[in-house]
């Protein structure tokens, strides 16, 4: 029951991913932060079986990093997506295949352009103006349908998030601890203040 | 429903017309009744060539990504184009290559011969295997559709315009009845010295 959201907007890519580290049906952590960031403009947020997540999000890291390193200039979101879709895809025919679903965010260091892709464990890769991973895109992705705008505001882009996050609570029958909101824009990412204590009532 | 081939949906069709040739498409991509992505194109232009890939999108990707290179590497060498049928027995024997392990894509190339200007369409299963035609060629989870419409649209000598006409319906059609397809469509139609790319909107549910 992990949340990975991801919307873009005017000037913006926003990543979403829920606090909740479980374990079967046990919660063992809830400010769990499911995200990496690969490089100043780009953010990848990942779900899927436990030790994988954190291996191949951090191994993709650490090769984005050494790229930046090396040729003093950062890889943009739709070439590192590409990267990492290539890595998944040789992973998935070895013995033993990376069981990871990814959401990769960023905005373009020179156009400026925001972008978002979406990644799952076959290595399918898709750009997208706005995405879920898991269950959520059921309930998530018609909400999106109906109130996305490619040129909407960061603060509409929250106020459509919080939407897509109420209906989460209101249907999902685990609490997924609220989520970790970070925005990434041409300044770089960062950390969004958002209200995980907000009670949803059933319908 | 778990076939790799219907997994994520597509559909792919290919005609030949009198000294011009069409391919097309649908945008969908999918997982099982889920629809993920509605700007997922299946066909690949390598130089004067074309090649559709319908099935598991991975592979789509993975297939289209090597062929690029391969593409790449032959124009290198030989300092000129691939022609359509050279094209065609290197997916043949880069699929076979993978004869216990294959690559879950159903190809369609499509494209003009370079010396004689002949049309020239052909497919593959999903281990290389060529299915040379005369008329058209379909692929993807639409394919019965397709063949339903293109055997009753389709007729020979067709001139660019019309052979546009017969393609777009015939894959438009199709694809309404296939709920894993649609979603918009490309549409390439091939004359000598011209290509026309024509993206159809199409039905949106």
């Amino acid at each position: 029951m992990e949340v990975l959201l991801g919307i873009t907007g005017k000037d913006f890519t926003l990543i979403a991913a829920s606090k909740a580290a479980m374990r079967g049906a046990t919660i063992l952590k809830a400010s769990d932060d499911k995200t990496r960031q690969l490089n100043k403009h780009t953010l990848v947020a990942f779900a899927g079986e436990a030790g994988d997540t954190i291996q191949f999000s951090e191994y993709i890291q650490a090769n984005a990093q050494l790229y930046s390193m090396r040729n003093e200039s950062d890889l943009s979101p739709s070439a590192l997506a590409h990267y990492v879709r290539g890595e998944l895809a040789s992973s998935l025919r070895s013995r033993k295949p990376y069981n990871v679903n990814l959401l990769l965010g960023g905005v373009d260091p020179i156009t400026h352009k925001p972008s978002l892709f979406w990644l799952d464990y076959l290595a399918a890769l898709a750009p997208v103006p706005y995405a879920a991973h898991g269950y959520a895109q059921y309930y998530c992705l018609s909400i999106l349908d109906k109130h996305h705008h490619p040129d909407m505001t960061l603060v509409q882009g929250i106020k459509v998030l919080e939407m897509c996050t109420d209906e989460l609570k209101r249907r999902l029958p685990i609490d997924f601890k609220g989520m970790t909101v970070k925005a990434v824009t041409k300044d770089g990412v960062r950390d969004i203040e958002f209200n995980d204590d907000k009670v949803v009532k059933c319908a | 429903m778990s076939s790799p081939f219907s997994i994520n949906g597509g559909a792919c069709v290919a005609m030949v017309g009198k000294d011009c040739v069409a391919i097309a498409c649908d945008l969908r991509l999918g997982l099982q009744a889920l629809t993920v992505s509605n700007n997922f194109p299946k066909i690949f232009q390598y130089g004067d060539v074309f090649l559709g890939l319908t099935g598991l999108a991975t592979d789509v990707s993975t297939v289209s990504d090597l062929f690029r290179y391969k593409v790449n590497m032959y124009r290198l060498r030989e300092e000129r184009n691939i022609a359509p049928s050279t094209f065609a027995n290197l997916v043949s024997s880069s699929l076979y290559e993978r004869r216990f392990g294959p690559y879950f894509v159903s190809p369609v190339v499509a494209g003009l011969d370079p010396k004689s200007g002949r049309p020239f369409i052909c497919g593959f299963d999903s281990i290389g295997c060529i299915d040379f035609a005369k008329d058209f060629i379909v692929s993807g989870t639409a394919s019965e559709q397709l063949f339903g419409m293109c055997e009753s649209l389709w007729e020979p000598d067709l001139g660019p315009d019309d052979l546009f006409e017969t393609i777009s319906q015939a894959l438009l059609s199709a694809v309404d009845r296939d709920a894993l397809s649609g979603w918009g469509a490309h549409v390439y139609i091939v004359e000598k010295d011209k290509v026309t790319k024509r993206l159809l909107k199409g039905r949106q549910d």
